[in-house]
């Protein structure tokens, strides 16, 4: 990757992360926290990945994502909008009765939300069934699926994960945004699925692990996904809050929006940020 | 209408058509969760075995799977028993197949008590209220096997989710090809004035045997055959309690939240007439032939036309 190429992807992971703090404020609630820390791989699929056109949302054989922890929905309305699914003044309307933008992802009324979800351990079974599709009938896009660390301890997720490894559904890539905490605290105080890496590896997917805030290291850990002939798990260490210096690593910042000085706080952040790429 | 007792179960109905379907169509498939000899998605799995696809014992999966298959603008079936489709993976049929309105089609077998042997962990008899409580889903329960195989047809057409209803025992054909099969439209199988029966499933053939032994005794029952509980056919619901001012409604599912519910939600609103609900009350089944458990529940034709006669004074 080119000192450009990720200068410009690393503004636009800002940008993503103003919106979502933009919207959640705006909203007065909704999942702060793990939209951050899963900011910089939505940029990076929606910007430079997928086979996606924000004019034609429905294009039969685009690549399909999949939110699978959906309560990050902010993150991917924040992504959607800075790529031109639909305007930016939509963010602020997050969670009011008036929007498309619900507050789980909602595939009926959202451009470019290609599955509805919130209910955890669904999308990645979702996801295998649009890879199972994409496979069985030649449609000839890949799937992406973004999970939560504490998502994976719905029992559906190894169902899904037995199913992927069994039907070697190849063309599908998940990513579990690592971040380490879940809204009762730590996922090793709740009920952690450590070890994640050799859990996946059991149910036969290629597994990489990786930092989730540097652009590389996901560029990187695409193209090995593109070379096997296996579903892939990449587990991107990432930071909960990421780029918001009060709510980085804070479990009570899981749900929770900011009021007038933290948004002024974090946006002063974001932008100083900005500048300095 | 067929004279012939011809007996069938509607699960393996079920199977015939999906291999006729995949004998004239190749834009579906079909995903079933290790039951497929039961459910007799077999039947296509044996026809068209790079068509069929096994979950494996994982319901939840089976059912989002299929969904994310629908996602992509394909159809799909997904087999399994009612009790692990309709009861276990309850919520992802409603948050996965019913929220973002997917054409996905569930087709459940081994529904109600006449599940038989297996005992009361199978004896679905809560599907029927639990699909119809899910917004934009379509709830079809075939009488037999002709309309099985319409209403398989007729779901590849539905917009939307599809909830199919199927049994484990066989049962009586009643039913030829020329009796018109429309989607949410019920059908009046006997002609009558002093009494309605209402029935769904395999539980028509006793509702008509009822209504003919009512006959001889000079009672005129109506029998309105519901296929489709949702959306469920008002106008012939209306009708037939104006017409005949008392309604009796059969079912092999509980009592609470079925086609008891259902018929009596439209006419306390509409033209409100006593309904008696016969089915399953409020309690579980238990191990025995489904012939036994139909006669222990007084779900048979002369438990029908005793009850008819006793609400008719």
């Amino acid at each position: 990757m080119d000192n450009n190429t990720k200068a410009a992807l690393m503004r636009t992971a800002c940008k993503v992360r103003m919106n979502i703090i933009e919207s959640v404020h705006a909203a007065k609630s909704g999942h702060t926290g793990g939209s951050l820390s899963s900011a910089d791989i939505m940029t990076y699929l929606y910007f430079k990945e997928m086979n996606i056109d924000p004019d034609n949302p429905e294009m039969e054989n685009r690549d399909r994502f999949v939110l699978s922890k959906g309560h990050a929905a902010p993150v991917l309305y924040a992504t959607l909008a800075e790529r031109g699914f639909f305007d930016k003044e939509e963010l602020l309307k997050l969670r009011k009765p008036d929007s498309f933008l619900q507050g789980h992802p909602d595939k009926k009324h959202t451009p470019g939300v290609d599955i509805s979800s919130g209910s955890l351990g669904q999308g990645v079974s979702a996801a295998c069934g649009m890879a199972l599709s994409s496979k069985h009938f030649g449609l000839g896009f890949n799937v992406y699926a973004l999970l939560g660390d504490g998502e994976l301890e719905e029992g559906e997720v190894w169902e899904a994960a037995m199913f992927a490894g069994n039907k070697n559904l190849s063309n599908l890539t998940l990513f579990v945004d690592y971040n380490g905490l879940q809204i009762d605290g730590s996922i090793k105080e709740v009920n952690s699925a450590e070890p994640i890496d050799q859990k996946f590896k059991a149910f036969n997917f290629h597994v990489i692990s990786i930092d989730g805030h540097d652009m590389e290291q996901i560029e990187k850990a695409l193209i090995e996904a593109h070379s096997v002939d296996k579903p892939v798990a990449i587990i991107a260490h990432t930071t909960k809050g990421k780029g918001v210096s009060f709510a980085e690593n804070q479990v009570s910042w899981h749900g929770k929006a900011p009021n007038d000085t933290e948004y002024e706080q974090a946006m002063r952040e974001l932008k100083d940020a900005y500048d300095k790429i | 209408m067929s004279e012939e007792i011809k007996k069938m179960a509607t699960r393996d109905s079920y199977g015939d058509a999906l291999v006729e379907l995949g004998k004239e169509r190749d834009d579906f498939i079909v995903l079933d969760a290790d039951l497929a000899d039961a459910t007799k998605t077999g039947k296509f799995k044996k026809a068209f075995p790079d068509r069929f696809y096994d979950c494996g014992i994982a319901e939840q999966n089976l059912i989002n799977v299929a969904c994310g298959v629908a996602s992509t603008g394909k159809r799909v079936f997904a087999s399994s028993f009612a009790m692990f489709a309709a009861g276990r993976a309850y919520e992802n049929i409603r948050n996965g197949a019913g929220y973002p309105h997917l054409n996905v089609i569930v087709a459940a077998t081994h529904a109600g008590i006449t599940v038989g042997e297996d005992g009361a962990t199978h004896q679905c008899n809560e599907d029927i209220a639990l699909m119809r409580t899910i917004p934009g889903m379509t709830v079809i329960c075939p009488a037999d096997d002709t309309e099985s195989k319409q209403a398989v047809r007729a779901a590849m057409e539905i917009d939307g989710p599809v909830y199919l209803r199927f049994s484990r025992a066989a049962s009586p054909v009643i039913f030829d090809e020329s009796d018109e099969f429309t989607v949410g439209k019920a059908k009046t199988v006997r002609e009558g004035k002093d009494i309605t029966i209402i029935s769904i499933g395999i539980l028509t053939a006793e509702a008509i045997a009822a209504a003919d032994s009512l006959k001889s005794e000079g009672i005129s029952a109506r029998v309105l055959n519901i296929h489709t509980i949702k959306p469920i056919d008002k106008e012939a619901i209306i009708k037939a309690a104006k017409e005949t001012g008392k309604i009796i409604t059969v079912e092999e599912h509980s009592i609470i939240g079925g086609l008891g519910s259902a018929v009596c939600d439209v006419v306390c609103e509409e033209y409100p007439v006593p309904v008696y609900k016969m089915g399953v009350p409020d309690c579980f089944g238990y191990s025995a032939s489904a012939d036994y458990l139909l006669d222990a529940f007084k779900l048979r034709a002369k438990d029908i036309a005793e009850k008819a006669k006793e609400v008719l004074g």
